[in-house]
């Protein structure tokens, strides 16, 4: 049985800024698994720019970012395997994995860092009448299919949800030769990043079509038209309001999920909103010495916060390997709670031993809002409140808090959003 | 030229193929789809039914009985996975309980053996989810589940282990009448044959047409379904009918032998010219939640992963059409296999082999019959030692491939290259059930693809999910000026 001091599920930029983190923080012997043939994670079918302009000031593409990331591993010699599942791992943390080359292995870890980021959603979000035709894609399987494999998966798109992996792969169809009909969100705004719909929607004339949905699909064989109809408020499709497209593929971008069937069964607690495992101030989970960071803790839409929240992540990794006593549920614990606007904060908990100078806040809103403030509440009293011109729930929002303004109380931290002058 | 020619690689098809190479025959399987089990077979309500419900003097009724009996050990051999998990038929206020009665008779004449009659807190206690207001229901012990296109992909791989040719992508066009034989032609090739068998499904009355003035028709009766994801699982632990009425056995509530849970069907009639209308509609869909909600409230739709449908052979005649043909000596139809067909396969197959013997009682046996099938790997449900071992002989069992399933490549290659191996995006998923798990294939689409290509020497365009025009990829990229583009 091998032994490691840390050991990384997940090569994606998650468990590489984890990796490297935890080496420079001390921490000797580390392993990263990566089921894939190359480290790098979801970034290497990223081939658009956008990459980096908090971490690094400059704007990479995905490979290149990731390229950063691995040079660093490589430098300093940490260890990985490619083209290796993990299976499943304990909580005494064993970890078995599996490859062709020397078929199944226990290692064993002193920590262990998940990092095994995200899968598309797709359950239900076509449950349409009608026959099931080829021509039907997760948007980020086109995406591989195009960037990483070569090919191309239609010559005339229809895509439902405003995602941004949908909104990206509007534009890179549209580079491709193939003509995107439209873009149709059910929601009444788009769950993707501004940025991109201007960039990929606007500057292609393609339509954002809110508050619709595809309700029929055409075709039996390969997909030849679907109709879209407008929604109610109660998200019913309102008749009279069809329109039909003729077009041979239809991308879903439905949003993301993270991806913790290894984690649910080594019993780790999960939340069931950010369906990431809970954690507290130091990424540490309900298992002691088994810590989360990046996609698979809750959805990130930029890998710069993967990157910040994984650093965080390998620091208190090694930490611990150094020191046992360092786990969490030690000290002082105060849960945080998302009310009024709030879908969820990361971390569920902060314990107080384990935080030096402040603690960052990560959430997203449930409704568009305009001129509104975040409100910070502890034991029911306000201790920060931050303006925001914009608030959608497209875009993930970091609030930190200053270690001094947290008294050593067991009450909760609350954050909701206050509207200034009236929702928009 | 071959002694038998069978039409049709369904469940009915293929059982037939498997009993008839029992015998020193040269057999070939024409089939139209490009997959084994691409018909009815593929979209039905899964169940081996007890036989109950037929009348007592109807052929499928006894080839029902027969067939579930015959269920243990055919699955046995061919390494298919069959439970008895039972049935409840529920009535719901006194003239059903009257039904139920009828029902017990009627399974009594016929042979089903154990059936019994549970009062209300009985179901109850069994099936705790269904609402309170079932009063009885009739309790058949030796119904099961199956799957029903893995039952035929077995069926006619073990036929050709034993000597069966198939032909896929051969969609009979014309038949003609030779002395001693048939010439049988798809637009492309002719195949010539002493014996022809029928068993075209939904289109068995116009394969019967090319030889004869046709004495009964088939007409395509839809049943559409609800399949719930695995989550659901547990929320009946038996196949739920309500009380039968003259459209049929009822919407059901049903498990899946792969733990999903089944909702429908309806049943409704098409014209003679939709036999390949296995669509859904949003009516029939909303109409089979109203009427399954009379058994159970509590189905979580929000659970469904798929709406699907399957055509129903309805013969003019009512029952099972299974004999030479009167007109046309050495062609044996084998028509009107509407549901319990499933369930009577093994039994049909059985008499299909049966008449044929009658007709040339010469015929000797195969000594090399082997009734057994491989049996797949399936390195998900492996201890951790035999896995081990399993790699060691093969490493392609080490690497994973579909992650939700954790199906291994060398579990995809050999659903390839085994007799009948699959072919298509489905095809795999149907064998092996890569893409059938929680993303649906999002991940493993692309690799399977690649194994695909590998192994069949196939372009990545060629590559079909499922019918003969259902590309996946429609060309390359423009390679090259990729990076400054974006
Ligand atoms: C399709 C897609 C497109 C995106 N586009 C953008 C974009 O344009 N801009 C942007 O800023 N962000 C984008 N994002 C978000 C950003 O890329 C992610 O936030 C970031 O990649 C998350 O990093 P991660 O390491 O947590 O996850 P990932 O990059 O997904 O890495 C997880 C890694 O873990 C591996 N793994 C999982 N399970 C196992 C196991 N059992 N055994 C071994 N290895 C395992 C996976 O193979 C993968 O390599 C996108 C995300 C997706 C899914
Ligand atoms: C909604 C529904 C629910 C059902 N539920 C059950 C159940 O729970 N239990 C049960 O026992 N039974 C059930 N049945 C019945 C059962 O599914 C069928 O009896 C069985 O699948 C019939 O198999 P088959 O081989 O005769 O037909 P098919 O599977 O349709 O096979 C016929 C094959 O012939 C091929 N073919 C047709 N024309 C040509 C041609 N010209 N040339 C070459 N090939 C051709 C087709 O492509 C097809 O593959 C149900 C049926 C339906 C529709």
């Amino acid at each position: 049985m091998t032994q490691y001091d840390i050991v990384v599920i997940g090569g994606g930029p998650a468990g590489l800024a984890a990796a490297v983190e935890a080496r420079e923080q001390g921490a000797k012997s580390i392993l990263v698994i990566e089921r894939d043939r190359e480290l790098g994670g979801i970034l290497q079918q990223c081939i658009h720019n956008g990459f980096g302009l908090r971490v690094f000031n400059e704007e990479l593409t995905g490979p290149e970012y990731a390229e950063r990331f691995i040079d660093e591993l490589e430098a300093m010699a940490i260890e990985y395997l490619l083209d290796t599942m993990v299976l499943e791992i304990t909580q005494d943390r064993q970890i078995i994995i599996s490859n062709s080359e020397k078929g199944i292995q226990i290692i064993n870890a002193k920590s262990i860092v998940l990092a095994m980021g995200c899968r598309e959603r797709t359950r239900g979000a076509l449950a349409i009448p009608g026959y099931r035709p080829a021509g039907v894609f997760n948007a980020g399987t086109a995406q591989r299919y195009i960037n990483v494999e070569g090919y191309m998966v239609g010559k005339r798109v229809v895509i439902l949800g405003s995602g941004d992996i949908g909104l990206i792969m509007a534009r890179r169809m549209t580079l491709e030769g193939a003509q995107v009909l439209a873009v149709a969100e059910i929601m009444p705004f788009s769950g993707g990043l501004t940025r991109n719909i201007v960039q990929c929607l606007d500057d292609y004339n393609i339509p954002l079509m809110l508050s619709h949905t595809i309700t029929a699909i055409k075709g039996k064989d390969r997909v030849e038209g679907v109709v879209i109809q407008k929604v109610d408020q109660k998200m019913q499709p309102i008749p009279g309001t069809e329109i039909e497209y003729k077009c041979d593929t239809i991308l879903l971008s439905v949003g993301l999920i993270p991806e913790n069937e290894l984690s649910r069964k080594a019993g780790i607690a999960i939340d069931p909103v950010t369906n990431g495992p809970v954690v507290n101030s130091n990424m540490e989970t309900t298992i002691p010495g088994i810590f989360a960071c990046g996609n698979v803790v809750h959805v990130h839409d930029l890998v710069d916060f993967v990157t910040e929240e994984s650093r965080h992540a390998g620091n208190a990794a090694a930490k611990y390997v150094m020191d046992e006593s360092r786990s969490n549920h030690k000290g002082t614990v105060i849960r945080t709670k998302a009310e009024e606007g709030v879908g969820y904060i990361v971390p569920q908990q902060i314990d107080m031993d384990s935080i030096d100078g402040k603690v960052a806040l990560f959430m997203r809103v449930r409704n568009v809002y305009h001129n509104a403030s975040l409100s910070v509440k502890l034991g029911g009293v306000e201790i920060k409140r931050v303006k925001h011109r914009h608030l959608a729930p497209g875009e993930m929002v970091r609030v930190d808090i200053d270690k001094q303004l947290i008294k050593e109380t067991q009450a909760e931290m609350t954050v909701s959003v206050v509207l200034e002058e009236g929702r928009v | 030229m071959y002694d038998i020619a069978i039409i049709g690689a369904g469940v009915i098809g293929s059982a037939v193929a498997r009993e008839l190479s029992r015998y020193a025959l040269k057999i070939v399987i024409l089939e139209r789809g490009n997959d084994v089990a691409v018909g009815t077979t593929k979209a039905n309500s899964a169940i081996v039914h007890a036989g109950y419900d037929a009348p007592a003097t109807s052929l499928k009724g006894k080839m029902n009985v027969k067939g579930n009996a015959m269920y243990d050990e055919v699955c046995q051999a061919l390494d298919v996975p069959f439970k008895r998990v039972g049935s409840l038929v529920v009535a719901q206020h006194d003239e059903e309980l009257e039904t139920l009665e009828s029902l017990l008779e009627n399974g009594k004449l016929l042979g089903v053996p154990g059936l019994e009659i549970l009062s209300g807190d009985a179901v109850a206690a069994r099936e705790p989810n269904l609402n309170q207001s079932i009063k009885a229901a009739l309790y058949a012990p030796t119904a099961g589940i199956v799957e029903p296109w893995e039952l035929a992909i077995a069926y006619c791989e073990n036929a050709m282990d034993n000597g069966v040719s198939l032909k896929l992508n051969f969609e009979v066009k014309g038949i003609d009448r030779k002395a001693g034989c048939f010439e049988i032609h798809s637009k492309d090739e002719t195949v010539t044959a002493s014996t022809v068998i029928n068993a075209a499904g939904v289109y068995a009355d116009a394969v019967y047409n090319m030889v004869a003035d046709s004495h009964f028709t088939i007409k395509p009766r839809r049943g559409q379904y609800y399949l719930l994801d695995k989550e659901a699982n547990g929320l009946v632990n038996h196949v739920i009918f309500p009380c039968p009425s003259k459209l049929g056995k009822g919407i059901l509530v049903a498990p899946t032998i792969d733990g999903n849970v089944l909702i429908g069907p309806d049943s409704q009639d098409l014209t003679p010219f939709d036999k390949e209308a296995t669509n859904t509609t949003g009516d029939r869909l909303q109409y089979i939640r109203e009427t399954a909600a009379a058994i159970c409230e509590v189905v979580p739709y929000k659970l469904n992963i798929t709406t699907f449908a399957g055509l129903r052979a309805e013969p003019s005649t009512g029952d099972f059409i299974i004999e030479e043909s009167m007109e046309v000596k050495n062609f044996i139809n084998v028509a009107g296999i509407k549901s319990p067909g499933l369930s009577s396969a093994p039994a049909i197959a059985e008499r299909v082999a049966s008449i044929y013997l009658d007709i040339n009682p010469n015929t000797a046996e195969n000594p090399a019959f082997n009734p057994i099938r491989r049996p797949r790997v399936k390195f998900a449900d492996m201890t951790i030692e035999a896995k081990q071992e399993m790699i060691e002989k093969d490493p392609r069992y080490g690497r994973i491939i579909c992650r939700c399933e954790m199906i291994s490549e060398g579990e995809i290659i050999d659903a390839i290259h085994r007799n009948a191996g699959g072919r298509t995006l489905n095809g795999i998923k149907r064998r092996v059930r890569p893409g059938a798990g929680r993303c649906q294939g999002g991940f493993c689409g692309p690799r399977v693809m690649e194994i695909l290509t590998r192994e069949l020497s196939l372009k990545m365009t060629d590559i079909k999910q499922e019918g003969l025009d259902s590309y996946i990829l429609t060309g390359k990229t423009k390679r090259g000026d990729e990076d400054d583009a974006i």
